[in-house]
C-alpha cells in the first residue's frame, strides 16, 4: 500500500531552514513561469509571434474574464487575480508531471522501507495554500481600505442597532473563515487528487490512470479559476461596500 | 466488541467522507438544476448564470473537501 503523507516531507535544509519537496516544486513552478515570461517578452512587437501570441491569448482572455466579474475595478484587481490564477494553475498541474511524487529517496521509517518523493505539487502542501489564502484575504482588506478609506471599517463595526452590530461581527468572522475556506478548498482538491492517482497507479498501472489524469487536469484548472474568481468577487464586494445603502 | 485503534480509524475514515459527501452532492445537484432552469427561461443570460453557478458549486464543494481533509486527518495523523 503506497505511503501517503498529509504533510510535505523534508528533503534537506538550507541555512538552517527546512526545504520540503513541495518547496522545491514551488521553485520549479516559479522557474517555469519566469522562463515563459522571458521568452514571451524578449522581442515585443505589435505583430506578435511565437510565445508572445500565447502570452497575449492568456492575458487577454483573463482580462476579459475578470472584467465580466468586476466591471471597471478590473484595473486594480487584475494583477493579483491573474498572478494567482497562473501560479495556482502551474502548481496544480505540476503534480501531474512524470516524476513528481514517484522519483525520490528510500529510507527506513515506521519499521519499513519508505520512499520520500523529491517533488510534490506545491498546492498539495497546506503551507502553500494557507499562504495564498492569507495573501488573498489581506489583499481584499487592503483594496477595501484603499477604495473607501476609514469607512471600510463600517462594514464590520456597525453601531446603528444591536442586530446590525451582530451582522458586523458575523462579517468579521466570515472574513476569517474565508482564509480557512480558500486554503482547504485548494489543498483538499489537489491533495485528494494526488492520493487518488497514487492509489489507481498502485492498483492498475497501465491505461487505467488515464481518465483520472484527465480529471485531475480539469480539476487543476477549475480550482485555479475558482480561487482567482472568488478573490475578484470578494474584492468587488469589499470595494463597493457603501454603495447599496446610499 | 474489542476493536483496536487502527480498525476504528479505518472505519471512521470511510464513514466521514461518505456522510460528508452526501450534503454537498445534493446541494450541487439542486444548484445545477436551478441554473439549467434559469438558462431555459432566459438563454441570453447564459454567461452570467454560468459564472454564478460555478461560484455556488465551488462553495458547496468546499464543504465536501473539509470532510475529506478531516477524514485524512483521522486516518493518517
Amino acid at each position: 500500500m503506497p505511503h501517503v503523507s498529509l504533510a510535505a516531507e523534508k528533503i534537506s535544509s538550507l541555512f538552517g531552514l527546512t526545504v520540503t519537496n513541495s518547496l522545491l516544486a514551488t521553485w520549479l513552478t516559479m522557474a517555469l513561469l519566469f522562463i515563459f515570461t522571458w521568452l514571451a517578452t524578449r522581442r515585443l512587437s505589435l505583430h506578435p509571434t511565437g510565445a508572445q501570441t500565447l502570452a497575449e491569448i492568456v492575458v487577454g482572455g483573463l482580462y476579459d474574464f475578470f472584467q465580466q466579474v468586476t466591471g471597471e475595478n478590473v484595473k486594480k484587481f487584475f494583477p493579483l487575480a491573474a498572478s494567482l490564477f497562473l501560479f495556482i494553475l502551474v502548481s496544480n498541474w505540476m503534480g501531474l508531471l512524470p516524476g513528481v511524487g514517484t522519483i525520490g529517496f528510500f529510507h527506513h521509517a515506521h519499521g519499513q522501507e519508505v520512499m520520500t518523493p523529491l517533488f510534490r505539487a506545491p498546492t498539495a502542501d497546506l503551507n502553500t495554500t494557507i499562504a495564498l489564502a492569507l495573501i488573498t484575504v489581506f489583499a481584499i482588506q487592503y483594496f477595501g481600505f484603499r477604495a473607501l478609506g476609514f469607512h471600510y471599517t463600517g462594514r464590520f463595526i456597525i453601531l446603528n442597532s444591536p442586530i446590525m452590530f451582530a451582522v458586523g461581527i458575523l462579517e468579521l468572522v466570515s472574513e476569517i473563515a474565508k482564509i480557512i475556506s480558500f486554503g482547504f478548498r485548494l489543498f483538499g482538491n489537489i491533495f485528494a487528487g494526488e492520493v487518488l492517482l497514487t492509489v489507481i497507479a498502485f492498483l492498475i498501472p497501465f491505461v487505467a490512470p488515464l481518465p483520472f489524469l484527465a480529471m485531475e487536469l480539469f480539476i487543476g484548472m477549475i480550482q485555479a479559476l475558482v480561487f482567482s474568481m472568488l478573490f475578484a468577487v470578494f474584492a468587488q464586494i469589499a470595494v463597493s461596500h457603501g454603495e447599496e445603502h446610499s | 466488541m474489542d476493536m483496536d485503534e487502527n480498525s476504528i480509524k479505518t472505519i471512521m475514515f470511510g464513514f466521514t467522507i461518505a456522510v460528508g459527501g452526501g450534503g454537498p452532492a445534493i446541494a450541487i445537484g439542486l444548484l445545477t438544476g436551478k441554473a439549467l432552469e434559469a438558462i431555459g427561461r432566459n438563454p441570453e443570460a447564459l454567461n452570467d448564470i454560468r459564472t454564478n453557478m460555478i461560484l455556488g458549486i465551488a462553495f458547496a464543494e468546499s464543504i465536501a473537501i473539509y470532510s475529506l481533509v478531516a477524514a485524512f486527518i483521522i486516518k493518517f495523523v
